[in-house]
């Protein structure tokens, strides 16, 4: 694996600095420590966060010292080979675009120069990267949206946004997991939950993994919407190897 | 069997040590505030040091116990009084059932904190903790502060006895220096220091800052002079931990606290030493503060001196105390077992008449009544007969 830069945040947290730029590379190598740390636990480390170019360990001082987990950090991190990209968990998130669900999806046509029809071909044209999640519970940072479709924040904030809602804002999308106020275009809105309490995985997705946009009517909506009341609903979650 | 909440008071809410193992996924760790407080107060009324506790901020709650139980209150100072009368803080205390406890607003510092022995209030665990997540609305109770006419049961009803009560109290908390002027805190430089001019981490650690009342669950925004940065102090987001100093363009610094967002994009120019935090925590709006650079082995140094007064403070309240025997309480509670044990003896005769036949016939043989007596439990005739 390539270097990372070890930072001091504190006497109970540290940060392995694997670029300053992101990419998907950076992405796989923090994934790939992650997934490191996680199957063969340093003792004293409490808790992971990655992020776009880093991740955060957090650790028991009292357990193990800085110096002690930098050492062993560098040891147990030299050679864990280079990351895979090959490989990618996807998680299906069916959006149903436009209309009700969707209120700015006209904006944002308008501001691409493109049909809905096409915005919403070109927004699920290709999966996305989750580069972090931070924010709000289950808020994911996705890299790779589509430069046609940048369009600039609402100039009026709505007060509030429904959870499941798919927006855009300058260059990013995402999903709004959670009711909040927000001033991103919203073109369309999932019937899934990002972020659900009393599910076994609070969180449909991780750091690393990508989501699949799949367009759905708004029948299907209502229909996968009573299968998740039900308990009936199967998340679709794939593994591709390219 | 537990407390009703009469008054709220401002921001009450359960919390423990945090909710820890989400930050991934974006969820606060929350927890309590000052987290020296909240140990001593577990350790006062023996809990187990991950229990959960009331914290409030600022003014107090008023509430009513519906049953009998030992607390101990640490922290800022609300004057707590039971039924009008004024309690001691960092002490444990016995409480009545229908008693009423009151707090008044902060008359030092700005978070208390509540501990209920037994195991405190029964809440359920979300995601491995009892803190409440007041932005999600989970945890804690019912995900949000408390309000008026809440009944919060306890985990164990009608607590009346810890050993040696007497010796579960400690003086007031000197770490804080509530009445200095300004205080020194503790900071371990870094992540990104390198983003500020030497001119700005110079007036970082020279220069006084003062608490605002910008200051909640969430970070602590305080004023004074700007601290100057390289270009700017946007980064690309990275994680935040608690105590972090946040510099936005703004100049000052941000301390994110229990309820900050679990990254963010601004530039760090150090983190509060742990141990440090109730202090700063525990400034009221307009307080002077002045930061001290020290290295991250001494902070860990440090918290390593503090887990050993925690241990000390331990063995401390637990130790026996002439003070902790009331003569009253005692006999109280022997009278009960004494008098049943006098009527299964002899019906006409007090148990101080066979204490004294067992007295003249010997010391020997007197305990071996009370080994018969205590290995069968209720052989008590037989011991009587073997005496007499």
């Amino acid at each position: 694996m390539a270097g990372f830069s070890i930072t001091i945040a504190g006497d109970s947290a540290l940060n392995l600095e694997f670029a300053h730029a992101i990419s998907p590379e950076t992405s796989a190598k923090i994934r790939l420590a992650a997934e490191n740390l996680t199957a063969d636990p340093i003792e004293g480390i409490t808790e992971l966060v990655p992020t776009f170019c880093s991740l955060m360990v957090y650790y028991n001082p009292l357990t193990i010292t800085f110096d002690e987990l930098s050492a062993r950090l560098r040891g147990k991190l030299r050679d864990v080979g280079e990351a895979d990209l090959s490989v990618r968990k996807i998680v299906q998130i069916p959006v149903c675009y436009g209309g009700e669900y969707g209120p700015d999806l006209a904006n944002v046509a308008r501001h691409a120069g493109l049909t809905e029809r096409e915005v919403v071909d070109v927004h699920t044209a290709h999966d996305y990267l989750i580069d972090m999640l931070g924010f709000l519970p289950g808020f994911a940072y996705l890299g790779g949206l589509d430069p046609r479709l940048h369009t600039p924040r609402l100039a009026t904030p709505r007060t509030r946004i429904e959870p499941g809602s798919v927006g855009i804002g300058g260059e990013q999308t995402g999903i709004y997991p959670l009711a909040s106020p927000g001033g991103w275009q919203i073109i369309g809105r999932t019937p899934l939950r990002p972020y659900d309490p009393d599910r076994e995985e609070p969180i449909l997705y991780a750091a690393g993994e990508y989501l699949r946009f799949v367009p759905i009517t708004p029948d299907e909506y209502a229909a996968i919407e009573q299968q998740l009341a039900a308990n009936t609903y199967e998340y679709q979650i794939f593994v591709e190897d390219e | 069997m537990g407390l009703v909440i009469r008054k709220p008071g401002v921001y009450t809410s359960i919390q423990d040590n945090g909710r820890f193992g989400y930050q991934g996924s974006g969820f606060s760790t929350n927890g309590v505030m000052d987290h020296r407080a909240y140990v001593i107060a577990n350790l006062l009324v023996e809990n187990d040091p991950d229990a959960p506790v009331l914290e409030f901020a600022l003014a107090g709650p008023m509430l009513r116990f519906t049953t009998k139980t030992i607390i101990a209150i640490t922290g800022a100072d609300f004057a707590a009084t039971i039924d009008g009368e004024p309690v001691p803080r960092y002490a444990a205390i016995m409480v009545k059932r229908g008693s009423i406890l009151r707090f008044g607003a902060a008359k030092t510092g700005c978070y208390g904190y509540l501990a209920i022995a037994g195991g405190s209030v029964r809440v359920p665990e979300v995601m491995g903790s009892r803190s409440t997540n007041l932005k999600c609305e989970f945890g804690g109770w019912k995900g949000r502060t408390l309000i008026t006419g809440d009944y919060l049961p306890f985990v164990t009803k009608g607590v009346d006895f810890l050993p040696n009560l007497g010796s579960h109290r400690i003086d007031p908390d000197p770490f804080y220096g509530f009445e200095e002027d300004e205080i020194a805190v503790r900071v371990v430089p870094g992540p990104q220091e390198d983003m500020f001019t030497e001119a700005g981490i110079e007036t970082f650690y020279s220069q006084p800052y003062t608490t605002t009342t910008k200051c909640d669950r969430m970070g602590y925004r305080l004023d004074g002079t700007e601290i100057e940065t390289k270009h700017g102090s946007d980064i690309i987001s990275d994680g935040i931990s608690f105590g972090a100093v946040q510099v936005p363009s703004h100049g000052r610094p941000i301390i994110m606290l229990a309820d900050r967002q679990t990254t963010g994009g601004y530039a760090k120019i150090g983190t509060i030493a742990t141990v440090d935090i109730p202090k700063l925590v525990q400034r009221p709006p307009g307080r002077r503060v002045r930061f001290e650079a020290i290295t991250v082995q001494q902070a860990q140094e440090l918290l390593r001196e503090e887990a050993r007064q925690f241990e000390m403070l331990a063995l401390k309240v637990r130790r026996p105390s002439a003070d902790g025997i009331s003569p009253r309480r005692t006999a109280r509670r022997l009278t009960p077992i004494l008098e049943k044990q006098a009527m299964k003896t002899q019906a006409d005769t007090l148990w101080i008449d066979r204490a004294d036949r067992a007295e003249r016939v010997g010391s020997r043989n007197a305990l071996h009544y009370e080994n018969s007596a205590d290995a069968n439990g209720n052989d008590r005739d037989n011991g009587k007969d073997r005496i007499a």
